[in-house]
């Protein structure tokens, strides 16, 4: 038999196997698509992420560099293989009790890394775990959940307390960690039907070039297992996409022009095998390579060569803000501070890459994806494809994360351009080096600012300049442009204010959305001018940022009026404890200590939640069925952060009931509501308050049909509703065609209004805040920065789930430590997880989470959003504790090593200053 | 359809090798990234069920590590302390998925100039074994690997051994590693050292080596002589001891710093040793 295969025999998650097999392929494929355990995850098929880590005789390895060939007598296990007699590990429930499981990507390889820990030490010390779990990579959870579930292990399960009251405020275990514990979840690449044909995307090699598509024909006769090749041609609608309406300008397939690295020109369509034996060199596309325009001084150069034909000086858009008297009053000041920052592209590096399948139902489209966005997916496709929005159906899948990278297109029209001509199945799936050229990314920053402040250190003018590097489309390039003059001020009053924003289009991917919008970027501006000015002024950084700090009664840059829940002094209070404590470590360690040095440095910030100065509502639907089952519609997308776990206790709390008597209909444009996407910081806000309208609606509902008073309790149980003393008979109530009797929709949309030319109105309903603070050690000979420990103080409204707000500042955390420190995408050359990098389980320092409930009045029973304030002020706190540790600062990030010693040699020798530690 | 040989017996695999040209997988962890979204269709050489390449023993003069010993195999095994070095740049390799799995001879075949392997192999003044058909030669392993991604081995031959003579086994050795991140991370610079003292403490022989700063892994033979004969220090090393490496500037580090991070390295190497 010539096949190619071999006949092996070997053990997989407890069954005997004897099969013939490609000894060449990947195990994790084979696992994958022999087998069909998906719950072994494809990160990145280089060994560089170890989301397909498994166990091979007891031994963690990646299943994506085992060559299937050498499981001959091995015994291999999977997540899928972890329970045993229908309990869950000692591990996995471990995982479960810490709450160490996020969007769940890199679940699996982490409990076969924990796996293999456990058994070769019951009592694991701290660095035993670290290294342990050092080759999985997590962009989610920060690690922290992780280790300590580790560390954990060993205990005997026991039954998780579920302590009786209301369920806000209670850190329930997430509503999908047992799925994601056990591989069962199914992410984008995971429910792909038997008979899909494949899509392969052609991508440009080019920054810049005119392209001209050849004769197809003889790459289909070379291939017969190649079924379609698509071009813009075969794009029935609009040829272009954008987030947008007036800037559709991202086409689905390149129109004679690429504009970045990673374009798609064609897409191939086929038998996966065919499309896999086609080699780039085959298909006949010739470029015509035209100079790049690359960063912000080659494309807002006189007479640069411009992207687009209707945006000149490669302007895409400007944003201003104007308040009180600008540069007058700054020229009043007694003390003022000024700098330039500059930051690099990041990648999102989601674990789970970008996947999805389509298929065409009659005159609809069905697309399977993950994405953070299901309605704007919809919306976007029936554009290219010509169809109405009802034609479009979009069911997200389990996302493996997203962090804004999954609110842009990505295989959606591809696919559907594909299912819709050929009438069949079709899935993609990016690989890692694919998804990191074709994506977005977060805009590279140049910004200028210069802070003012009186005598007594009350800040009184400011004038921030902010160009972003766009990339080659507009993306969410507008967005970032928008938030940026809101929040240049950062959390502070300030009488006199000029900020300036622009995006620049430029031959780079496209800068889209990435947590924060921009903000943090600028972040890195007004923290370190507020180190400055205090020194000079001859204030403590803390009690300086406390005097400044926007408090209840204060207007804001935007001239609006916060009328409560404006936690930032409390924050700070919460660290103050902390960083005199820290200043005082500091002090002692580095007398005498010329090379590993110590500093400790603040971080502030605020954060708008929900969209700029512009509508965004949502909308919950809660039922009541004729068997006494509760199902909450809940249309916002979990990309790993709970939005299925804190909506059902927000409902339970609003209805009065359990949380188990509520199922859940979750993300699917035909069977929910419109809640919007899972961006900006709006989901626990925005569409948790509609949930909690409609909960209470519902119970309203309930109570008259018990002619009952307000405060009457609900009881729901075997099918059986009882308000206070009085039996329901739901099964005499009509029901709907879906079984429901009772029925309640809620909605929120925040209340703002847009912002006038000078930038000023009221852009959000309401803001986070939160302050951090940053100790680190840095190696002044080599350059090297270890964060030690961080302290977050996060004024979040209410806590609705404090187990996943510590999870999501913890997580925020570690991205802006990436950040800071060494995340710096650059175009063909870190392209993939090896040469791109994001922070690894040994790279986190020990967090401290301390949450602050300032409620805000509309949000739900007070909360507001902690998506993005978690990243925020972490880089502007370590380079402000580098700077404290040598008294050097660090005006570009990230902060690389080479970085740091070439600005510690250039600078300033490392001495016994004291700088940032002034007692008040 | 593409072949796949996994035989059992060194002989089978050089008499395969003798007859086709074919693809040599060690632990594969090199050959499965560079296949990364295209489709392989090698013909494959698979060592990995050949026992006799496997583990570390005596033989002869010299301490023997088989081909397919894995970082793991070789961090777990009662070894004399010439090789702390080689087992601390074991212990940076990748992560535990890596080190479970790659092997020591694959490390210097892929002959990337930041294997971690080469400079404490170097420092341990490491022979290599290559056989075909007709015999075995031995090579020190500084003339073996001649540049990036390349080597001296010919059509038809196998890296099966590498050859550490037990009369450096009472060397004191160390490896420094320095990366942007703790884990899976590829060597901005690593240095990797080992001293040979004589009763009175004295450096009778220094093997110094540098890895990442240029093509292949280099000695560091100005600095060796100048050690030698004296009690070990850290004050010797100045800036023209690397003046013969060739560091690149890239997204890891610019050559400037190369060097510099190179010489601060070799210092605290140096202080290691001397403790």
């Amino acid at each position: 038999m010539n096949d190619g295969k071999v006949a092996l025999s070997f053990f997989l998650n407890g069954q005997r196997r004897d099969t013939r097999l490609r000894p060449m392929s990947r195990l994790s494929e084979t696992l994958r698509d022999e087998f069909g355990y998906t719950g072994v995850k494809v990160g990145c098929d280089a060994g560089d992420c170890g989301a397909c880590t498994v166990l091979l005789d007891g031994r963690q390895v990646c299943a994506c560099l085992v060559p299937t060939g050498r499981i001959d007598g091995a015994i291999v296990v999977s997540a899928e293989g972890m329970m045993a007699n229908g309990y869950l590990s000692r591990v996995q429930h471990a995982f479960l009790r810490h709450g160490a499981v996020q969007c769940g990507a890199c679940i699996p390889g982490m409990l076969a890394a924990a796996t293999d820990i456990a058994a070769a030490n019951h009592h694991p010390s701290r660095q035993d775990v670290l290294d342990g779990l050092g080759g999985v990579l997590c962009r989610c959870t920060g690690y922290e959940n992780i280790v300590a579930a580790v560390l954990d292990a060993g205990r005997e399960p026991s039954a998780i307390e579920v302590v009786p009251g209301p369920a806000v405020g209670a850190s329930l275990p997430r509503t999908d960690a047992l799925e994601k514990l056990t591989g069962a979840a199914e992410f984008g690449a995971d429910g792909i039907p038997a008979d899909a044909l494949w899509l392969r995307a052609v991508r440009s090699p080019h920054p810049a070039a005119n392209c001209t598509i050849g004769d197809l024909s003889p790459l289909y006769q070379r291939h017969p297992g190649l079924i379609k090749i698509l071009t813009a041609a075969d794009v029935p609608g609009s040829k272009c996409y954008g987030i947008y309406p007036d800037l559709k300008d991202q086409p689905v397939f390149a129109d004679g022009q690429v504009r970045y690295r990673g374009e798609a020109v064609l897409a191939l369509v086929g038998e996966r095998e065919a499309l896999a034996a086609i080699s780039d060199d085959e298909i006949p596309i010739t470029y015509e390579a035209l100079a790049p325009v690359i960063g912000l001084d080659q494309a807002m150069a006189e007479g640069a060569r411009q992207l687009h034909a209707d945006r000149p000086g490669n302007l895409l858009i400007a944003a201003a803000l104007d308040k009180g008297e600008g540069a007058e009053a700054l020229a009043a000041c007694r003390y003022t501070a000024s700098g330039q920052w500059q930051t690099s592209f990041v990648e999102h590096a989601y674990i789970e890459p970008e996947a999805g399948f389509a298929r065409r139902r009659d005159d609809r489209l069905e697309i399977h994806v993950s994405t953070q966005t299901p309605y704007m997916d919809r919306d976007e496709v029936a554009l290219i494809m010509g169809l109405a929005p009802e034609q479009v159906r979009i069911v997200p899948t389990v996302c493996g994360g997203g962090f804004g990278g999954k609110l842009d297109q990505s295989v959606q029209p591809m696919l559907a351009v594909a299912a819709w001509l050929l009438d069949r199945p079709v899935a993609c799936v990016y690989a890692r080096p694919e998804s990191m050229a074709a994506s977005t990314k977060r805009h590279p920053a140049r910004v200028q600012a210069r802070f003012g402040c009186d005598q007594d250190g009350r800040l009184l003018a400011a004038e921030l300049t902010a160009d972003f590097d766009t990339g080659a489309y507009a993306s969410w390039g507008p967005t970032v442009a928008g938030r940026v003059p809101v929040h240049g001020s950062g959390p502070y009053q300030i009488p006199h204010i000029t900020i300036n924003a622009q995006a620049i289009l430029t031959n780079a991917p496209p800068s889209g959305a990435f947590r924060g919008f921009g903000v943090p970027q600028i972040a890195l501006a007004h923290e370190a001018l507020m180190d400055d000015l205090a020194a000079q002024a001859g204030l403590d950084p803390l009690e300086f940022r406390l005097a400044n700090a926007l408090r209840a009664g204060d207007r804001t840059a935007t001239g609006q009026l916060l009328l409560a829940s404006a936690g930032l002094d409390q924050c700070l209070l919460a660290l103050r404890p902390h960083w005199r404590q820290a200043q005082a470590a500091v002090r002692d360690h580095n007398k005498g200590e010329p090379i590993m040095r110590l500093g400790v440095g603040l971080g502030c910030m605020w954060y708008g939640c929900g969209n700029t100065g512009m509508s965004n509502p949502s909308r919950v639907r809660v039922a009541l069925s004729a068997d006494g089952r509760i199902t909450l519609y809940n249309g916002a997308v979990d990309i790993g952060q709970g939005s299925y776990t804190i909506m059902r206790q927000i409902c339970a709390d609003g209805l009065g009931l359990p949380v188990d008597v509520i199922d859940q209909v979750t993300g699917d444009t035909d069977l929910t509501p419109d809640a919007g996407k899972t961006s900006a910081s709006r989901q626990t806000y925005v569409t948790g308050k509609a949930t909690e309208l409609a909960a209470r609606d519902l119970r309203q509902q309930i109570l008259r049909l018990a002619n009952a008073e307000a405060g009457a309790a609900i009881t729901l149980a075997d099918g059986r509703l009882e308000v206070g003393e009085t039996q329901v008979t739901l099964s005499r109530l009509s029901a709907n065609a879906d079984g429901m009797v009772l029925e309640a929709e809620g909605t929120f949309d925040p209340p703002i209004t847009a912002l006038d030319a000078h930038g000023q109105g009221e852009p959000y309903g309401t803001y986070a805040f939160a302050a951090q603070m940053a100790m680190v050690e840095v190696d002044t000979e080599l350059g090297t920065t270890k964060v030690r420990r961080i302290v977050a103080a996060h004024d979040v409204g209410k806590a609705i789930n404090p187990g996943l707000v510590e999870g999501q500042i913890q997580g925020g955390i570690a991205q802006g430590l990436g950040l800071a420190l060494m995340e710096e995408y650059l175009p063909g050359r870190t392209e993939n997880l090896h040469d791109y990098l994001i922070p690894t389980v040994g790279d986190m320092p020990e967090i401290e989470v301390i949450l602050i409930e300032d409620p805000d009045p509309n949000g739900p029973q007070g909360a507001k959003g902690v998506g993005e304030p978690g990243l925020v002020p972490t880089a502007p706190a370590i380079l402000a504790a580098i700077k404290s540790a040598t008294g050097v600062g660090i005006y570009r990030v990230p902060a690389t090593p080479d970085r740091v010693r070439a600005a510690l040699l250039a600078d300033n020798p490392v001495g016994d200053m004291d700088y940032g530690s002034t007692e008040p | 359809m593409a072949s796949y040989y996994r035989p059992t017996e060194l002989s089978h695999a050089l008499a395969a090798l003798a007859e086709q040209e074919l693809t040599v997988i060690a632990g594969a962890t090199d050959y499965f990234p560079a296949q990364v979204g295209g489709k392989s269709d090698h013909d494959i050489l698979d060592l990995s069920a050949i026992e006799a390449l496997i583990g570390i023993k005596p033989y002869g003069p010299y301490w023997r590590i088989g081909a397919m010993t894995t970082w793991r195999q070789l961090m777990d095994a009662d070894l004399p302390r010439c090789f702390d070095g080689l087992k601390a740049a074991a212990r940076q390799v990748g992560g535990q998925q890596i080190q479970n799995t790659a092997t020591i001879a694959g490390n210097l075949c892929n002959a990337s100039p930041a294997a971690d392997g080469v400079p404490p192999l170097l420092s341990l003044d490491a022979q290599v074994e290559l056989r075909d058909q007709s015999g075995t030669t031995l090579l020190p392993l500084a003339d073996f690997i001649r540049g990036n991604r390349s080597t001296c081995l010919a059509q038809g031959q196998l890296l099966t051994s590498i050859l550490v003579p037990q009369s450096l086994q009472q060397g004191r050795s160390a490896f420094l590693k320095l990366g942007a991140r703790s884990y899976l991370v590829i060597s901005i610079v690593m240095v990797a050292g080992l001293l040979m003292l004589d009763e009175e403490g004295r450096v009778t022989q220094a093997n110094l080596s540098v890895g990442a700063c240029s093509e292949v892994a280099q000695r560091l033979p100005a600095l060796e002589a100048e050690l030698t004969g004296q009690r070990p220090t850290h004050e010797v090393v100045r800036p023209e001891h690397f003046a013969h490496l060739s560091p690149l500037d890239d997204h890891r580090g610019t050559a400037v710093y190369r060097l510099d991070a190179a010489a601060t390295l070799t210092r605290r190497l140096l202080r290691e040793l001397s403790g």
